[in-house]
């Protein structure tokens, strides 16, 4: 056998499996209803394409998912679709979601299924697709979609495809039965996903704690290149990381995947369920489940049929409801409570335990930390526990996370020893779902701010076209304006008749020119002293009145226009009126240049202080 | 039904704080045996009155801070404390001396700052340190004479009452300079040879204080093989002042020789039973060397060229200090990672 590695930290609690090992895998058989839940993977929920009424057969899509990451739901048995609603379905916090609710008809009739005897004569893309078609997600725990998994990116050659049987939590033993019981199916699945991967090597790897299961499997890998590593019993060489650590030596890079190592890993029981699919053409209808306990009287491993409710598995068990104290789904270390036993059971389902009140009592009350040091000792992560409680007590999850907070797998090896009794793993949890949900935060404000700053930007941009404009439009009517004096400049240069009412006319349009191109330097003075008059609320006020005064200037100049050419009697009304204008004006700009040098020479007059 | 809602892990198998505790208290016993043969009742009276008045006042300080008294006495972390004292304070030190210590031990040192598990500083150290300080004559003079329980010791009454009545009149003739005492004044006008002919060195090493120390070296190894400590910070330490000794202090007629450092004054005490106090240590294994072997390091330069003959309590005092800095820099490497990430997070590091 090849060379083993160990990793760090782990531990042995009492293992409670022989009690569901001692009979035959026992068929569940067909309960009164299914439960189906449409989320049952890792990805999108599937969609129901069934309607209620509708006449289902055994192995016919219920549920299908289009877009997205996500495998199909199959119907158990054949039977009619009832209902189409919202139950609670396996979940640590006792949520509800959408199932299908299948009534049975008993007949229990196949659909028209598709077996492929020689796979190896098909493209590796159908393969996968009809592993994909058949519903398989890992049966290990995570529920991952198994044909995404087979597709790892193109630059990453799997050289070592591991199979998990080391089943290391306490009392979980659905991975044992099966590989006792199925131990040629998983071989075959396990050959199925070798030949789409082309490892250059399989490795099976095994508890000790399971001999049974060993000889099985030694039995069915003869005559293959599949290898059967037993590897010491110590919670949790199950972990995927954990396992691919005592198999290859290799760790995986903290949040990459095996694959970036050249490792794959699958749980036993989806490989048999990836055999069913290839070689029966039967899609993922059921799997094999350990219910335990002390609280029933025949705990043993079942093989169930999807959406079978967790009570009739238990009154199968022999349950004995006045001595139910608690219901874990999952095993002892890394399983959850369930708030009831309607709930069924899914695809990523191992086991029940339906404990006493002595089996698993409630933990002591918490003292203080005391930094003994005990959880470090044990964390197969490396990581430093004490210091993680310390710092996701205090709300300080930067510290959390700097000291790898999520490279936590949750094992619950370091809350299993704690002589403190602190839930340290529930500790993590929340700070982890803090950082998360800061994180969410951060980016929808972060997207907030965007929007916010997107509109400032165009409500400015906005702004100064509009400005623009304006401005264009003020040159063209100056222009317009100046044309037009020209002219009649013009018009009186040629006159010959020049009487003294046109002299005195002549002269005041002589003073306007002088205005004007005065006029026409103020205004590029003015702007560009904008910024100065921010600072100087003074020459802002100055400014103001400058060109009220030559509004008022141009307006006059226009009526003494008007009525020149129409000949009019209040000539020289109108004259008086566009001088003194004019005078205001001078009057105005002169005030206003001062104002501007006073301002300019300040800054240096500060500085020579 | 109704169901027990819990956070997994749903399993528990702890050996609870309290039993810890106890497993420390008893691994001193050998200890105690050795010190109580070689010098008398001293000790004895000085744990018992020390573990009583460490309960007393942690009861007294429990309930002024409104926190369950019986909850917390329980843990037996207070009666360590006290005993922790009651084993390294001089057999006939005055009881208002020892109980001094184990008061701000207790009220000052561990609960003012916040209780179990949120003291900075070793609390029996701290205690240690103040009386020290505050009364160096009585630290000092009070040292029983090796070997006394056989040739005209006091008896277990005379003892009682010289520690409680306060009346020193007969204590000369009982007490004695500790070996570390003695060499560390008389070498520097006197050769090992003649340094070595006071009683208190007998014919190993330092007569009594050889087989405390290795008794308490044996409760420590029991330690470790429970898995209560782990063997780092003892290792550290012992192996700081041992090469500390054979680099700097070669010479016997100018420094204490090394076997007197290992063997001679609190030194096993401090390194399997003092500075292995999780609170107040370093937190890694690669920080509890550096914390273990500091503490080494600073006890062979106070012993040598500082002011006291030993210094197990200002050691450990000095490196709780640096806890927290040791700690940011030594975190382990985690699985999946390539190397540790020191430093403090926003900062640089790996």
């Amino acid at each position: 056998m090849s060379q083993l590695w160990d990793f760090s930290g782990g531990i042995h609690p009492p293992e409670n499996k022989r009690q569901s090992t001692s009979r035959p895998i026992r068929m569940a058989g067909i309960p009164d209803r299914l439960i189906l839940p449409l989320q049952q993977h890792i990805g999108e929920r599937a969609e129901a394409i069934v309607t209620v009424g509708d006449r289902v057969l055994k192995g016919q899509t219920v549920a299908e998912v289009t877009t997205g990451i996500g495998v199909p739901v199959h119907s158990p048995t054949s039977g009619i679709v009832e209902a189409i609603e919202q139950r609670p379905v396996p979940h640590p916090s006792g949520m509800v979601d959408w199932c299908v609710i299948i009534k049975p008809d008993g007949e229990d009739r196949w659909c028209e299924l598709q077996p492929v005897p020689d796979y190896k004569l098909l493209e590796r893309q159908q393969i996968l697709q009809r592993i994909r078609d058949a519903g398989i997600s890992g049966m290990g725990g995570a529920g991952f979609p198994t044909d995404i998994k087979l597709r790892p990116p193109r630059d990453r050659k799997v050289e070592t495809l591991i199979l998990n049987g080391a089943e290391c939590e306490p009392y979980i033993t659905a991975d044992d039965m099966t590989m006792r019981e199925h131990a040629a199916e998983v071989v075959a699945g396990m050959k199925v996903m070798a030949w789409i991967l082309r490892p250059s090597k399989c490795v099976i790897g095994i508890e000790d704690n399971k001999p049974e299961a060993i000889a099985a499997m030694q039995e069915a890998v003869q005559d293959t290149q599949i290898e059967i590593a037993v590897v010491p019993t110590k919670y949790p060489s199950g972990g995927e990381k954990q396992l691919i650590r005592i198999l290859t030596g290799l760790e995986v890079p903290s949040g990459g995947l095996p694959a970036d190592i050249g490792v794959m890993c699958h749980n036993v029981g989806t490989a048999m369920a990836v055999s069913r699919a290839i070689f029966e053409g039967k899609p993922l209808i059921s799997r094999v489940l350990t219910i335990t306990g002390e609280a029933v009287q025949e705990p043993g491993t079942f093989e169930v049929l999807l959406g079978t409710p967790i009570s009739n598995l238990l009154a199968m068990a022999g349950l004995q409801t006045s001595k139910l104290s608690r219901l874990v789904l999952g095993g002892p270390m890394m399983g959850y409570t369930l708030k009831t036993d309607t709930i069924p059971i899914v695809k990523t389902s191992n086991c029940v335990i339906a404990a006493t009140a002595t089996e698993l009592p409630a933990p002591p009350p918490e003292q203080p930390c005391i930094r003994c040091g005990q959880c470090a000792e044990v964390c197969p992560m490396e990581l430093l526990p004490q210091q993680l409680f310390w710092h996701a007590k205090a709300a300080e999850f930067e510290k959390a996370e700097h000291l790898n907070l999520f490279d936590c797998i949750e094992c619950g090896a370091c809350s299993y020893v704690c002589p403190s009794a602190i839930p340290l793993v529930q500790h993590y949890r929340f700070a982890k779902d803090e950082i998360r949900t800061q994180r969410a935060e951060q980016l929808k404000s972060d997207r907030a701010r965007e929007r916010f700053e997107a509109r400032q930007a165009r409500l400015e941009r906005e702004q100064q076209e509009k400005e623009l404009r304006r401005k264009e439009r003020a040159k063209a009517a100056a222009d317009a304006q100046a044309q037009k004096q020209a002219e009649a400049e013009h018009v009186v240069a040629k006159g010959d008749a020049v009487d003294s009412r046109d002299a005195k006319a002549a002269l005041v349009q002589q003073a306007l020119e002088r205005k004007k191109a005065k006029a026409a330097q103020a205004s590029g003075s003015t702007l560009q002293a904008t910024p100065a008059s921010e600072e100087k609320p003074d020459i802002e006020a100055l400014e103001k009145q400058l060109m009220q005064a030559e509004a008022k200037l141009s307006t006059m100049q226009g009526m003494l226009d008007e009525a020149k050419e129409q000949q009019a009697d209040n000539l020289d009304k109108l004259e008086r009126a566009v001088a003194k204008n004019h005078d205001r004006v001078e009057r105005a700009r002169e005030a206003l240049t001062e104002a501007q040098k006073r301002a300019g020479s300040e800054p240096a007059a500060q500085l020579s202080e | 039904m109704a169901l027990v809602q819990q956070s997994s892990p749903h399993a528990h198998h702890a050996r609870p704080t309290s039993r810890l505790m106890l497993w420390v208290m008893l691994a001193t016993v050998p200890g105690l045996i050795a010190q109580t043969a070689f010098f008398g009742w001293g000790n004895l009276i000085n744990v018992i009155w020390c573990v009583a008045l460490a309960l007393a006042s942690e009861a007294v300080i429990l309930k002024l801070r409104n926190k369950p008294i019986a909850f917390f006495l329980k843990d037996n972390t207070a009666a360590v404390t006290g005993l922790l004292l009651g084993l390294s304070l001089p057999q006939f030190a005055p009881w208002w001396v020892s109980g001094i210590a184990v008061i701000s031990a207790i009220v000052v040192a561990k609960q003012l700052y916040g209780g179990l598990g949120s003291n900075p500083f070793n609390p029996a150290m701290v205690g240690y340190a103040l009386v020290l300080i505050s009364f160096p004559v009585a630290m000092t003079t009070n040292w029983a004479q090796p070997a006394t329980l056989w040739a005209g010791a006091p008896g277990f009454g005379e003892t009682l009452a010289t520690i409680f009545s306060g009346s020193q009149t007969s204590i000369d003739a009982w007490t004695m300079a500790t070996p570390l005492d003695e060499y560390k004044h008389k070498i520097t006008t006197h050769t090992a040879a003649e340094v070595l002919q006071h009683p208190t060195f007998g014919d190993l090493v330092a007569r009594g204080w050889e087989w405390v120390n290795l008794a308490f070296l044996a409760g420590g190894l029991v330690l470790i093989w429970l898995r209560i400590i782990t063997w780092h910070i003892p290792v550290a330490f012992l192996a700081a002042i041992a090469i500390m000794s054979l680099a700097f202090g070669n010479n016997a007629d100018q420094y204490a020789p090394l076997q007197l450092h290992l063997l001679a004054g609190g030194t096993m005490l401090g390194a399997f039973f003092i500075a292995t106090d999780p609170v107040s240590a370093a937190t890694s294994h690669q920080g509890k060397l550096i914390y273990g072997a500091g503490i080494g390091v600073l006890i062979y330069l106070i012993r040598t060229w500082g002011n006291y003959p030993d210094a197990v309590a200002f050691s450990v005092l000095l490196m709780n200090f640096a806890v927290p800095f040791i700690d940011h820099y030594t975190p382990p490497r985690t699985f999946g990672h390539h190397k540790a990430r020191r430093g403090v997070p926003g900062k640089s590091g790996g």
